[in-house]
């Protein structure tokens, strides 16, 4: 078995300030060469918190870092060479497209820009890989939209050049935080449906956040479930579909609303999520859970077995949902 | 009931539709070049009708810019309307000898997307749904009981989240203080636009099932305005399909969810993601973003995206004919004697 791309080993992020925020605590995952894993929480949970960490975009003042993220074997927290690592071997595209993007720069010049970066290449030579870039991601009259700037397009367009962007140096991750949360339907499907044909063109290794099930189902190989800055549960996209064993899971699964419920109440899971900076002690689910107990006072540990992974002391047994 | 703020009693008996729109439009005026001079409309509401018929869920669904927030907006009277007019219970509102403006607004609530910016950061809970009463001339101690009654009603204990601040409840906690707020009026209709949009999974099903519960105990009407199509198949009686500020098709949801005329609906309810990765969406309904309301395409608005699309779809606007009982679709495919290609054939 060859190493993972990206391994993450214990990773706990803390926020400084007036009242210690624990946004992300021991969190471990692998992801392969070529293999696409969702996050999936709710707000809160660290799904974004995870991304940015990667990429250390937190203030590094107010922001406590400790485990270990392994990007090819190579330690991404205590390198020195950041600024080669984003962009060049790892980028990211966020939920908004239009505030990625300098307003007072077109496009094509932002997009060269990243290439001229990263690569010793001439002015001409990154243009042209600009144009290369907008039409694979397939932006109608990509020659015009070079000298357009960011405000000009439409919010699918807009996450297209994001994507050309985030994709002109050729990553080997790229991580993608909502990127079609902010979009209409039709169009979100155009750029899952995208992202997914270029991840496979390119055999890139992709993590992908969102809150929306729906849309992780149509991209993601794996699924990690996130819950109060801890993945609760991992495993492959169809098995956490069909039997989720944490009791989160279950109930985010549960409340996804179709049609078969009409006239019937819909499952729910009671209170909300907690105040990361007052995390209760043991299983930070528990106070919401129904199948708590007394050894939930104590965490419990994130317990991994082939492509699966489970922290709970009473998981909801494979095959009882439905 | 206090008999200052008497509710609105039900006049025109269950037959009578709630509130029938007709014609409704908006056009909103884009100023720029030299002195700011009008240049440009955009055609947010363009002759819009439909009706609500008493006790039922109308759900609106579309993309954004297809007009359905505006089209609420108009209806709260939060906007005036270009043109068209809107029958509450058998009377004309805001006509002369009609439903006068104020009494017409409290039968009608509405609850926003944004639970943080629709309230008012400086009053609590309690202040914030006593308020309205109050203005209307309930006593101080009235409106306050009645507050308190309607946040235990919501969920919320009012001894522990009465005197709490905005920023001080979640946001689920603060979109329930927004439907209590609502409600304190002893509304007929409320409007929810986006109400749960912005709300996690598992706390929107809880807000779900609140609002149905609200709606069996009050009698209520919903307008549920939403662009997530599953919530709307839950929620609703009927559908009605915007785009580019026309109604494109309205029909019972069951129908319109099997059997979509438009082939826009057909398109959107494509677009929803499947929960099956065997069964993965491997081509996009459509191509293109939403155009631009400044300039729509003439005749049919949906013509550049449409598959279907032929030279009748430029020269005319289709209009709203109904094809199955209660089941209205605004398309030329759908019309015999639209000259259309694939339209059906006349049996004569």
């Amino acid at each position: 078995m060859t190493a993972p791309l990206l391994s993450v080993r214990g990773l706990g992020v803390q926020f400084v300030g007036e009242r210690t925020v624990a946004a992300l605590s021991d969190v471990s995952f692998d992801v392969e060469a070529g293999e696409v894993l969702g996050l999936l929480g709710e707000s809160g949970s660290g799904k974004s918190v995870t991304l940015r960490t990667l990429l250390r975009l937190h203030s590094p003042r107010r922001t406590r870092i400790s485990g270990q993220i392994l990007l090819d074997g190579q330690d991404v927290l205590g390198e020195r060479e950041l600024q080669h690592c984003r962009g060049g071997a790892v980028s990211m595209i966020f939920q908004e497209p239009g505030m990625a993007f300098d307003p007072v720069y077109t496009i094509g010049d932002q997009i060269a820009q990243a290439v001229r970066a990263h690569e010793d290449v001439s002015r001409e030579t990154a243009r042209a890989r600009a144009l290369q870039m907008l039409d694979r991601v397939q932006i109608p009259q990509a020659k015009r939209r070079l000298d357009a700037y960011s405000h000009e397009l439409s919010g699918g367009m807009r996450q297209r050049a994001m994507i050309a962007l985030a994709l002109a140096c050729k990553p080997r991750l790229l991580l993608a935080d909502e990127p079609t949360t902010a979009l209409d339907a039709t169009v979100q499907i155009q750029i899952l449906l995208l992202l997914r044909e270029l991840q496979r063109e390119t055999g890139m290794s992709v993590i992908f956040v969102t809150h929306d099930i729906g849309a992780a189902v149509e991209v993601a190989d794996r699924i990690a479930v996130m819950y109060a800055g801890r993945i609760v549960e991992e495993n492959r996209v169809g098995e956490i579909v069909a039997s989720p064993r944490h009791p989160y899971s279950a109930g985010l699964v549960a409340s996804t609303v179709s049609a078969a419920q009409r006239g019937q109440v819909l499952p729910t899971i009671g209170g909300s999520p907690p105040d990361l900076s007052a995390l209760p002690a043991g299983c930070a689910f528990a106070p919401r859970c129904v199948r708590a107990g007394a050894q939930c006072g104590q965490q419990p540990p994130l317990v991994r077995a082939g492509t699966k992974a489970l922290a709970c002391w009473h998981p909801v047994s494979p095959g009882s949902m439905r | 009931m206090s008999a200052v703020l008497p509710t609105q009693a039900d006049r025109g008996g269950p037959a009578q539709p709630l509130l029938r729109v007709t014609d409704l439009s908006k056009h909103f005026a884009v100023r720029n070049g030299l002195f700011g001079r009008v240049q440009q409309r955009v055609h947010a509401v363009d002759g819009v009708s439909f009706s609500v018929a008493k006790g039922e869920t109308l759900g609106v669904v579309g993309e954004s810019g297809c007009g359905k927030s505006t089209t609420a907006r108009l209806i709260a009277r939060l906007l005036k309307a270009d043109a068209g007019e809107m029958v509450f219970d058998g009377d004309a509102v805001g006509a002369y000898g009609g439903l006068a403006l104020k009494d017409y607004r409290r039968s009608l609530q509405m609850v926003f997307q944004d639970s943080f910016a629709s309230l008012n950061p400086r009053l609590t809970a309690i202040d914030t749904i006593a308020y309205g009463p109050q203005v209307h001339g309930l006593s101080k101690a009235a409106a306050r009981q009645r507050a308190a009654a309607l946040l235990a009603r919501v969920g919320l204990a009012p001894e522990q989240f009465g005197s709490r601040y905005p920023h001080e409840l979640s946001g689920g906690q603060r979109q329930r203080v927004n439907i209590a707020r609502a409600l304190a009026f002893e509304p007929r209709l409320l409007i929810l636009d986006e109400a749960v949009a912005a709300l996690d999974k598992s706390v929107q099903a809880q807000v779900l099932n609140l609002l149905q519960e609200l709606k069996a105990e009050r009698e209520l009407t919903y307008l549920f305005i939403s662009h997530d199509l599953q919530v709307v198949h839950y929620l609703a009686d009927r559908v009605m399909v915007m785009y580019l500020g026309r109604v494109v098709e309205i029909g019972p949801v069951a129908e319109l969810y099997a059997q979509p005329r438009h082939p826009y609906t057909r398109a959107l309810l494509a677009a929803v993601p499947s929960m099956d990765p065997a069964r993965r969406t491997d081509q996009s309904p459509l191509s293109g973003d939403p155009p631009n309301p400044i300039n729509p395409p003439s005749g049919c608005r949906f013509r550049d995206r449409c598959p279907h699309a032929q030279a009748v779809c430029a020269e005319q606007v289709p209009v709203l004919r109904e094809t199955v009982a209660g089941h209205w679709a605004a398309c030329h495919l759908d019309d015999p004697r639209s000259g259309h290609a694939e339209a059906p054939v006349l049996l004569s």
